[in-house]
């Protein structure tokens, strides 16, 4: 009879082991909403692992367990980002690897935006413009681009044509469908309303369903130029003579795996800073997102 | 009169096996200026299918819905709607908000902000003109839809349930609100509501609509508004013999129709 005496409480404490955290959770401190999935701060984790990661790099490097061409040292990789900003690669300026790749990418993405927006919200607001859109976006839209790259230097040659427009069209799929997506954003009280004051289709649409959608569409913008950087060395592995691409996909025919992780981490950082760049425009244009 | 509702019905089409459905069967309803015509019923009465006919969004069946004279062919701003929520714009302040209808009719922004502050300053948001709508109470976004609406200067200001997403304090306070201001713009009003108590207060006239087919079922004329306006308090009016009597029977006719139905 002895568990019939125990405490009320007892019953709802955790259970202890390691599946403790599956089976209930403890209650919040005040400010915090209880249950709310994945909430607390990240930040400091975050630094610890990049950390924790190039200290693993450094520590294996160091003590000899992998040859430097499979994996240079974190401080080789420093040194040759020293060695090609004052002495170029390939007898190019580093700024122009990058100015070129950058152009590329960036030209394609507001090519990719000027044409991709206007017919995301068409495909949107038209079943007739959906119709005709939505099977070849559909069709090419899972292939890989190295898949096609063929076809568009032989319809384009090996100039810069084919090169951008292989990164277009790779950037070009998810910001049409992110805008025709973000066509639903508005609330039907929304555009009810509208219509109801007198408005016209197109007033509704330029007033009320375009500003609706623009957090879908910069959302579909920050994952188009995603997907561009990483159509970029694809682009640039035909007949480029500058580029970041070209500069890695040369070094690695050279074995100068130091340039390799170099010219990576440089596409990265660039990504990286374009997106906390698009992240902060977020919060500018649309600082409404979620909230209504 | 205002506006003429003349014997329309709206059905919907017999699909997958099922018969064809009369959402509204032949309403006839007239609001005379400066009505305040409340429409209540249990959901599924054809209560929002007879606002949209009004406002233009459904085209009826049969039957027709006559404004000054001529026949309503589409949404216009004679007829501006105040929806329960989800209806302002969450990029534009609340002046912009309320100026709204007024630049889509292509007034410039000057006169537009002058007209909506006057209706900001009725409405009591003064203060708040610059304010992000999403940062506002339920209660003051209603207000926000409330000025919007009448920024337009509709001729008949069409209202779906506009306190059904308040919490009940703040809607006693928004119904007296909404029947001072119907006083002084002198509007016509059609106002939706699940509330007995909501609609006898604030109508003039109460339709009493019933399910399957839709239909106005009972029909009352109102004097507490007046009363109300008249300088008695809200409460006081709500708790008179008069008024409890009145909403124990509509009730009874609700509960009525809806077994007659089921």
């Amino acid at each position: 009879m002895s568990e019939r005496t125990e405490p009320e409480t007892a019953r709802v404490a955790p259970r202890s082991g390691v599946f403790a955290w599956f089976a209930r959770s403890r209650p919040t401190r005040p400010g915090e909403t209880y249950g709310v999935p994945g909430q607390g701060d990240t930040l400091v984790l975050s630094l610890l692992t990049i950390a924790l990661l190039i200290f693993v790099w450094w520590a294996v490097t160091a003590a000899g367990l992998v040859k430097p061409l499979f994996v240079p040292s974190p401080l080789a990789i420093v040194q040759k980002f020293a060695d090609v900003w004052t002495n170029g690669f390939t007898g190019t300026p580093f700024w122009q690897h990058v100015a070129i790749s950058a152009a590329r990418v960036f030209g394609a993405f507001l090519l990719a935006c000027a044409i991709g927006i206007p017919l995301g919200l068409a495909m949107g607001m038209s079943p007739v413009m959906r119709g005709i859109f939505d099977p070849p976006i559909e069709f090419y839209r899972p292939i890989p681009p190295l898949a096609y790259l063929p076809l568009m230097i032989i319809w384009f040659g090996i100039g810069e044509t084919s090169k951008v427009l292989l990164i277009f069209l790779s950037v070009f799929a998810p910001i049409a469908l992110g805008a025709r997506a973000g066509v639903r954003s508005a609330a039907i009280e929304q555009i009810h309303a509208a219509y109801s004051f007198g408005a016209t289709r197109w007033q509704v649409l330029r007033r009320v369903i375009f500003p609706s959608a623009m957090p879908e569409i910069l959302t579909a913008m920050r994952i188009g130029i995603g997907f561009g950087w990483t159509t970029l060395v694809a682009a640039e592995m035909v007949a480029a003579t500058k580029g970041i691409g070209y500069m890695v996909l040369t070094a690695s025919q050279f074995l100068q795996t130091p340039t390799v992780i170099m010219g990576i981490v440089v596409i990265a950082a660039i990504a990286y800073a374009f997106d906390m760049l698009m992240r902060f425009l977020e919060r500018r244009l649309v600082p409404w997102k979620g909230k209504m | 009169m205002a506006l003429e509702v003349q014997n329309a019905s709206v059905v919907y089409p017999a699909a997958a096996g099922r018969p064809p459905v009369e959402a509204l069967s032949q309403i006839d309803l007239t609001l005379d200026e400066h009505d305040f015509v409340v429409a209540l019923g249990a959901s599924g009465c054809g209560k929002s299918t007879l606002l949209n006919l009004i406002a233009g969004f459904l085209a009826p069946s049969s039957g027709r819905i006559m404004l000054d004279g001529a026949s309503v062919t589409g949404p216009g701003a004679d007829r501006s709607v105040v929806f329960q929520k989800h209806a302002l714009l969450p990029w534009l302040d609340v002046r912009e908000n309320v100026a709204f209808g007024l630049k889509l009719q292509g007034k410039g922004r000057q006169a537009a902000y002058a007209v909506a502050d006057k209706y900001i300053d009725l409405l009591g948001l003064k203060g708040f003109e610059s304010s992000p709508v999403y940062a506002l109470s339920g209660g003051m976004q209603q207000r926000v839809g409330i000025a919007r609406a009448l920024t337009c200067d509709p001729r008949v200001l069409l209202m779906d349930e506009p306190l059904g997403a308040l919490d009940a304090l703040t809607r006693e306070r928004a119904q007296e609100l909404i029947l001072r201001i119907w006083q002084q713009t002198a509007k016509t009003v059609f106002f939706i509501t699940h509330s007995v108590e909501e609609a006898l207060f604030m109508g003039t006239k109460l339709i009493v609509m019933s399910p399957r087919p839709g239909r106005v079922a009972h029909r009352f004329d109102l004097g507490f508004s007046r009363q109300f306006l008249d300088g008695t308090p809200a409460r006081r009016v709500k708790a008179s013999a008069e008024f409890i009597e009145l909403r124990e029977e509509v009730l009874r006719i609700i509960f009525a129709d809806e077994e007659e139905a089921a």
